[in-house]
């Protein structure tokens, strides 16, 4: 982990409006520096998903700045199509796409995106299965596959962008108990390499383990952010402390 | 029985047979065909194009800032929306009459007309249809391939897109089905279709049973062979469904 600063998060808000306006952010600033694994936590409806979609813009803010790579990325005359090629997404649902083999999944982005030959694209993504143990399945559908095996190929096909950044929005919540040990092995090993992620998950064990930083959300706001052992050992606010004790 | 027989024999010549009048009901066929055809082209050209407005503009909807366009595409999608409920809304014998007498009244080419009438009132059905398809897939794979870098555009044609095509070909193909049958008022505004060329035959005749027997046996045959072509064509869809 260096000190150069990936993301800049600026008094990030997210306000759904209706009859009630929900505030699913309200005011969030952060950095992320660069080979930095950050891991936030907080109870559901707390707004860390939609802290996390917000980095990529999937979610559009409705206030304050992300600073991505010394580019205010929230300025509509920004093309975020280039910037989030260098944000790889880990989804909840794994979201591959059935109609295309694991390797047409993983090929597609690269060869219409990053104009790759078939054959050059391939190769890469053959490497990148061959270290995730699914080098064999390459011809197969994501119907296929298991849940640990769909969620490593969401990593790996990501991955095939060469990303700055990964994005995890609990990656482990939709698996089978046995399966989730898999995905996080896959995840610690890319932290080891040196990948910049922020990674929203319940795992505590992952965040104690392989997180640098861990930030606890609730309503919308950051509550505390710190070390992981200071987070788990010697939570300061109340909240925390109570959240904490109703999980662990 | 023998005399049923010789009645019946009787009764077929007269009106298939003599002054050749099976043609009354091979020219109403070819019309019928025509129609249909011409018909289902242009309504999933219609249909294409409605949907992709309708879709694009309510998934757009989101964080979309009020420019000039998006007030145009507004205005699009309100256009698109009152096509629907006005074709959806009212019979197609009244819709094809009035684009036959009123719209198109210089126009003595009843086929074209005809098949312009059927095809804007299925383009409003295929339009439903695909929306359906396209909003039936999930968010999440939209999601995905934005999160990859794709555009709008591209995420529609690389991701969605092909998706939406396996989806909907079933019920694309019975749209088709039951236009075939639809296109059985063309006679309203004096187009020779088949059920036309059958009541010209009674009318000549005066004896309905054997004409319209065969005008439903026609039918029926095409509408068999239809369905068996659409049974073909979603089983090999769902092989490449593993």
């Amino acid at each position: 982990m260096t000190t150069e600063t990936l993301i800049q998060v600026r008094d990030l808000q997210k306000h759904f409006k209706g009859k009630n306006t929900i505030k699913a952010l309200d005011g969030v600033s952060t950095d992320i520096h660069k080979g930095e694994v950050v891991v936030v936590i907080g109870p559901s409806g707390s707004g860390k998903s939609t802290f996390l979609r917000c980095l990529n813009l999937l979610e559009m803010p409705t206030g304050g700045t992300i600073t991505l790579e010394g580019v205010d990325i929230t300025d509509p005359n920004v093309n975020i199509n280039l910037h989030r090629r260098k944000m790889g997404m880990v989804f909840q649902h794994f979201n591959l796409f059935p109609n295309m083999t694991v390797l047409g999944n993983m090929t597609i982005a690269p060869i219409k995106l990053l104009k790759k030959s078939r054959e050059e694209a391939e190769n890469k993504a053959m490497e990148l299965l061959e270290r995730v143990g699914l080098a064999d399945r390459a011809n197969a559908y994501p119907s296929q596959l298991s849940g640990g095996q769909k969620q490593r190929v969401a990593i790996v096909r990501a991955l095939c962008m060469e990303p700055d950044v990964m994005l995890f929005d609990e990656p482990t919540s939709a698996l089978d108990p046995e399966m989730v040990g898999e995905v996080l092995d896959v995840m610690k090993e890319l932290a080891h390499e040196g990948m910049t992620m922020v990674v929203v998950t319940h795992e505590m064990g992952f965040a104690r383990e392989v997180g640098d930083r861990v930030i606890f959300m609730d309503g919308g706001v950051i509550i505390e952010e710190g070390k992981p052992e200071e987070i788990f050992t010697a939570p300061k606010n109340p909240r925390l402390q109570d959240f904490l004790a109703k999980i662990l | 029985m023998q005399e049923w027989f010789a009645s019946f024999a009787a009764d077929f010549e007269n009106n298939f047979i003599k002054a050749n009048r099976w043609k009354f009901l091979l020219d109403g066929l070819g019309n019928t065909l025509i129609i249909t055809l011409l018909a289902g082209v242009i309504g999933v050209i219609i249909g294409v194009i409605i949907a992709t407005v309708r879709s694009t503009y309510d998934k757009t909807a989101d964080g979309a800032r009020k420019t000039a366009g998006r007030r145009l595409f507004a205005i699009a999608d309100g256009f698109c929306r009152f096509y629907l409920t006005i074709f959806r809304g009212t019979p197609v014998v009244v819709q094809l009459m009035f684009i036959y007498f009123v719209v198109f009244a210089w126009s003595d080419n009843g086929v074209m007309v005809a098949s312009l009438a059927f095809g804007l009132n299925s383009g409003a059905y295929v339009a439903e249809i695909i929306r359906g398809g396209i909003m039936s897939i999930d968010n999440g794979q939209f999601e995905a391939g934005r999160s990859l870098g794709f555009n709008y555009l591209q995420t529609m044609c690389y991701v969605v897109v092909p998706q939406v095509i396996k989806n909907v070909l079933p019920a694309l193909a019975n749209e088709f089905i039951a236009l075939l049958k639809e296109t059985s008022v063309a006679g309203y505004v004096a187009v020779q279709d088949l059920t036309k060329g059958g009541d010209i035959i009674r009318s000549r005749t005066y004896s309905p049973f054997l004409p319209l027997v065969a005008v439903a046996l026609i039918y029926l045959v095409l509408v068999i062979f239809f369905t068996k072509l659409v049974g073909i064509l979603e089983r090999r869809l769902r092989e490449s469904d593993h």
